[in-house]
């Protein structure tokens, strides 16, 4: 089943970035981010509802780049 | 945690208590070898967790090894309350003079243990307490400071019991009240506690329970007794439901989802926090509804954790409504529970806004977890509902449809 509560946007500049997915991987303490075979960053639908809005994966990209959006919210 | 009474008079042996010779059997020859190594009459126990065993035929005698073959045979293959029993217990027949009753609950109320001796035993302690009140003594004491023998003492003799038979129950007595404190047991009871045609005093038969939470702290005394670490030790077996509940439990590590027992009512409960578990279900009883199950929440559980949880009571046959309830939280968000339950109401295919009867979880983001309910229509409140009114207003909304 699709995410009910968040939706994380990231822009192609931190999907491409091998070594921003390795360190986003590193620090969500839900797994919503993980690496593709190539390096490259995957989101993790089925832990998307799990994320506990730490901002942690905000605070590791440049400003802007990846958003954590409350889909109850608006 | 309940023991089986070979176990329980096992630990009481250890603590100095005596006991008549027994021995457990699995077989009828090892009944019958038993038997013949007591030499006399014996008492042969179905050794399940349910009680009324004497009524059902789980207790018979035997006056020969023969006898008590046959009377193995019988035992071994009777159903009580569901059980079969573990084993028989072979013990030598006494010849009692006089019955006791010795036991040590913990008073949830006086937050204290409490001894209740009665030198009127055998008997449920609780019709002597209603018919011969004069006859039973009671103390609370402490759980954290020495228990002295004189106030075993003293309490044994304030309902006349005298001389010899004083002497000689006081370190039984204060005997089994230590086991309770040094065992963190939450029932230790010895009835009857009789007094044998020579004078002596010999437990005959008991009943031990120990708090589910402390099995970690008796890994020793389990392991000798060969408890095993996932026999959950209830008066009865768990229902499919109740595995399943301890199933979603087990799957995940965070938090707390669990210990759901399964009742035959409508209303599904989410409840939880701090002893909420126990008041809240106690509150929908007081206000006339059914409940559906007990659960216990805490602890912060996962969204998908709380999901699952809400998705089995919501498949369990009669369950018209949900209540999620908590005491005030701290460590458990409110916005990951009202994302778990809401998420659970959905994929089970119901409109939250109509199944979950009331949400009532204050704490720790709970502004977040309130936006989320709004979101989807869900009746919430904050702290200044209590647990009580919550509870009457989720009866409320059930018994209107």
């Amino acid at each position: 089943m699709p995410s009910m509560f968040i939706r994380v946007d990231a822009d192609s500049s931190v999907h491409s970035n091998a070594e921003l997915a390795k360190k986003l991987t590193e620090i969500c303490p839900v797994d919503i981010f993980a690496q593709n075979p190539d390096g490259t960053l995957r989101i993790v639908e089925d832990n998307l509802d799990e994320c506990v809005l730490c901002d942690l994966c905000v605070e590791a990209c440049p400003p802007g780049a990846i958003k954590v959006v409350k889909l109850y919210e608006g | 945690m309940r023991f089986y009474e070979y176990e329980a008079k096992t630990l009481l042996g250890k603590q100095g208590i005596p006991l008549p010779k027994n021995g457990t059997a699995n077989t009828p020859e090892e009944a019958a070898r038993l038997a013949g190594e007591i030499g006399g009459p014996a008492v042969l126990k179905s050794q399940v967790l349910s009680g009324g065993r004497m009524k059902a035929g789980g207790i018979k005698f035997a006056d020969s090894p023969d006898e008590a073959r046959s009377a193995a045979e019988v035992i071994l293959k009777l159903e009580i309350g569901g059980q079969l029993p573990r084993s028989v217990l072979v013990e030598a027949k006494a010849n009692v003079r006089k019955e006791y009753y010795a036991g040590v609950i913990y008073d949830a109320v006086a937050k204290r243990p409490l001894l209740i001796f009665s030198d009127m035993g055998g008997i449920d302690i609780e019709e002597v307490a209603e018919q011969h009140p004069d006859h039973v003594a009671r103390m609370h004491f402490s759980s954290l400071l020495p228990l002295s023998d004189y106030k075993v003492k003293e309490t044994i003799a304030s309902i006349g019991v005298t001389g010899g038979e004083l002497t000689g129950l006081v370190p039984i007595v204060t005997r089994l009240a230590r086991t309770f404190l040094q065992y963190d047991l939450t029932l230790a009871e010895i009835n009857p506690l009789a007094q044998l045609d020579t004078g002596r005093f010999i437990c005959l038969d008991c009943h031990i329970d120990m708090e589910e939470e402390a099995r970690d702290r008796h890994t020793a005394l389990l392991n000798e007794l060969g408890v095993k670490r996932e026999e959950t030790r209830m008066a009865r077996p768990p229902t499919p439901f109740e595995i399943k509940g301890a199933e979603v439990d087990a799957k995940d590590t965070r938090g707390v989802a669990g210990r759901v027992v399964e009742f035959d009512g409508n209303l599904g409960l989410i409840i939880g926090a701090g002893g909420g578990s126990l008041t809240l279900f106690d509150a929908v009883r007081k206000h006339g509804g059914k409940a559906a199950n007990y659960c216990e929440i805490g602890g912060n559980p996962s969204v998908t954790k709380a999901c699952e949880l809400t998705k089995l009571i919501l498949s369990k046959p009669g369950v018209e409504k949900i209540a999620v309830m908590m005491n005030v939280v701290s460590n458990t968000r409110v916005d990951i529970m009202a994302r778990g339950v809401i998420k659970g109401v959905v994929e089970s295919g119901y409109d939250p806004a109509e199944k979950i009867a009331i949400f009532r979880i204050p704490g720790s983001w709970e502004d977040e977890g309130f936006k989320i309910l709004r979101k989807y229509g869900v009746e919430y409140c904050d702290r200044s509902v209590s647990m009580n009114e919550a509870a009457r207003r989720a009866v409320e909304k059930v018994k209107k449809g």
